[in-house]
């Protein structure tokens, strides 16, 4: 019994020196740990998760299977999640027809690997673009004319267009589900655990994709120019920022990620239909708010951590209870910290 | 260089600029002074594209710049530092000097004049890396001048840069503003410590309500009996 507390407090600790600003800031300035101190408490934490599960005498084969495949449905949550926080950090609105553009760019990946016969790579790239350009059509069209209404204007007609999507995409892609063919049909074995070909991808993806947004947003013209909006837009203004092609690149981008997100998706969980972005969409959102919406790496965690326990819950507990630990994880989090993991109260200095 | 006539601006229903009239010579200082709400923010934004002008003109080095949206008024050599600073506040001091550079695409003068603003502010360039919402607001001010400098402007706006600042601060900052304008820029400064602002400047106006009542060289203006007994203190 003792041994399970201490590991469990071991992985608390980990835990909390990960997401404490104070200790964080204190501890990473330091140049000699500036860049070992996440590996180390990544590795300290694993140390005592092992630790854990030989005291439980659980079955770590299993639990690490699991774990492999909550981070590739975390990856996908964590993909739709980055657009949710980027709109919403340009222009404060939550763009429900989020989740349709990762439908669409689903489809966009289907027809694309079975009537073009393409690919995975550029199959990823025809779903990148398609959605972009939907999601920058969307803005332009609908959300644009709206810029200086009241923002439940704005709201009601991000749902109006998530039900306008969905319903067309009935129309055009008919209700019966499609199935993606098998892209990637390898499987390895990796300390008596056999992990897919296509997860390996979908991680791999992921991070790649994520590194270039870290890229993008922090160091080229346009990313630095969607942070300075989001921080004050009269100032941005003010520097000569032209604000809707801003707007548009964030829709662009965002959409470009969901659209990832849906051929992703596609090659692991190969049923596709015109509705599947309503539950991913709703629960990338609640990523988004546990990370701490209009923060980009807040998105990722709380992308991984419900795709995670999501898996955790359906194989340890019930498959019923795969919804619930979402929502249930978004009550805590906004019991606990309301502006998410990783958000901070900005305090203003006169 | 800027000339404004007959400017009038409307927020909804409520008449806030009635008729501005404003002339701002190369290489002057110009100080507009009123008290609250008397227009002179309004004044600074409606001449950077913020804010709808419904009717007058202002013109620009000869070009009508009125309603030109705000994205092409930096490039033509026209720059603002907002009232409360309004700096980047989760972005880095050397960050929010490139944003102030966003319309140029010559690297190499960005680079230049960056090397120029730490020269003016060394305390930005100790805190070159710190994100700008944890200096003082001093050096926020620093900061937001600098960002104005970084886009090489003709002509400086400078919205109440003494807002919230200590004395010997202040003292500093306008110390700063002349050797800005000595360099060559020329300055158009919205105040409220009138006594400071005229000290510096060549020329002044007074708004009251809206529209531009007194105007006349800084010096007649500080002694000027209904200034000093409206705006100095007696």
């Amino acid at each position: 019994m003792s041994r399970v507390v201490a590991s469990l407090l071991l992985c608390a600790v980990c835990i909390l020196l990960a997401l404490l600003r104070k200790y964080r800031t204190h501890v990473v300035s330091n140049p000699a740990l500036k860049y070992s101190y996440y590996p180390a408490l990544i590795l300290l934490a694993a140390l005592g998760i092992n630790y854990l599960l030989t005291a439980l005498g659980a079955n770590k084969v299993y639990t690490f299977q699991q774990a492999v495949y909550g981070l590739s449905l975390g990856s996908v949550y964590a993909l739709i999640a980055l657009g949710y926080t980027m709109v919403y950090g340009i222009i404060r609105l939550i763009n429900f027809a989020h989740g349709d553009i990762y439908m669409v760019g689903a489809y966009a990946g289907y027809y694309a690997v079975t009537v073009m016969h393409l690919p995975f790579v550029p199959a990823l790239v025809i779903a990148m673009v398609a959605s972009s350009v939907l999601g920058v059509l969307i803005e332009r069209i609908a959300y644009k004319p709206l810029r200086n209404s009241p923002r439940i204007t704005l709201l009601i007609t991000a749902i109006g267009m998530s039900l306008l999507l969905e319903n067309v995409g009935q129309k055009l892609f008919t209700s019966t589900p499609r199935t993606y063919p098998t892209i990637f049909k390898a499987s390895y074995e990796v300390f008596g655990v056999s992990v897919d070909q296509s997860r390996i991808i979908i991680f791999a993806v992921t991070v790649l994709l994520m590194i270039g947004l870290q890229y993008f947003v922090n160091y080229t013209k346009p990313g630095m120019a969607m942070r300075a909006l989001s921080q004050d837009r009269d100032a941005a203004r003010l520097m000569g920022i032209n604000v809707d092609r801003v707007i548009s690149v964030t829709f662009a981008v965002g959409s470009a990620l969901a659209g990832a997100a849906g051929i992703l998706v596609g090659i692991v969980y190969p049923q596709i239909k015109p509705t599947m972005g309503i539950m991913p969409g709703l629960k990338a959102f609640v990523a988004a708010v546990i990370g701490g919406i209009g923060i980009i790496p807040g998105a990722m965690l709380g992308g991984m951590i419900i795709g995670v326990s999501e898996n955790f819950v359906t194989a340890y507990i019930s498959s019923s209870w795969r919804d619930a630990i979402a929502f249930g994880l978004l009550i805590l989090i906004l019991l606990v910290k309301p502006s998410g993991l990783l958000g901070k109260s900005v305090r203003e200095k006169v | 260089m800027l000339r404004i006539e007959d400017l009038h601006v409307y927020y909804g229903g409520i008449h806030a600029l009635k008729g501005i009239n404003l002339t701002v010579a190369q290489s002057q200082i110009v100080a507009l002074i009123g008290a609250n709400g008397a227009g002179k923010s309004t004044t600074l934004n409606s001449i950077c594209g913020i804010v709808r002008v419904e009717s007058g003109t202002i013109e620009f080095l000869g070009k009508n710049i009125t309603n030109v949206p705000s994205h092409h008024i930096v490039s033509m050599g026209l720059s603002q530092v907002p009232e409360g600073r309004k700096v980047f506040p989760a972005m880095t001091v050397n960050e929010n000097l490139l944003m102030g550079a966003y319309s140029r695409r010559d690297r190499a003068g960005v680079r230049e004049d960056l090397e120029r603003v730490f020269a003016l502010f060394p305390r930005l360039k100790e805190r070159r890396n710190q994100t700008a919402g944890t200096l003082s607001g001093g050096e926020q001010q620093m900061l937001a001048i600098g960002r104005g400098l970084m886009s090489r402007p003709k002509l400086l706006l400078l919205d109440e840069p003494s807002m919230g600042l200590a004395p010997l601060l202040v003292q500093e900052i306008f110390r700063i503003i002349k050797e800005i304008n000595g360099q060559g820029t020329t300055i158009l400064l919205v105040e409220q410590n009138a006594n400071m602002a005229l000290s510096i400047a060549d020329y002044g106006y007074v708004l009251e309500t809206g529209k531009t009542v007194i105007q006349g060289p800084a010096r007649d203006l500080a002694q000027n009996e209904d200034v000093r007994a409206a705006y100095l203190g007696g």
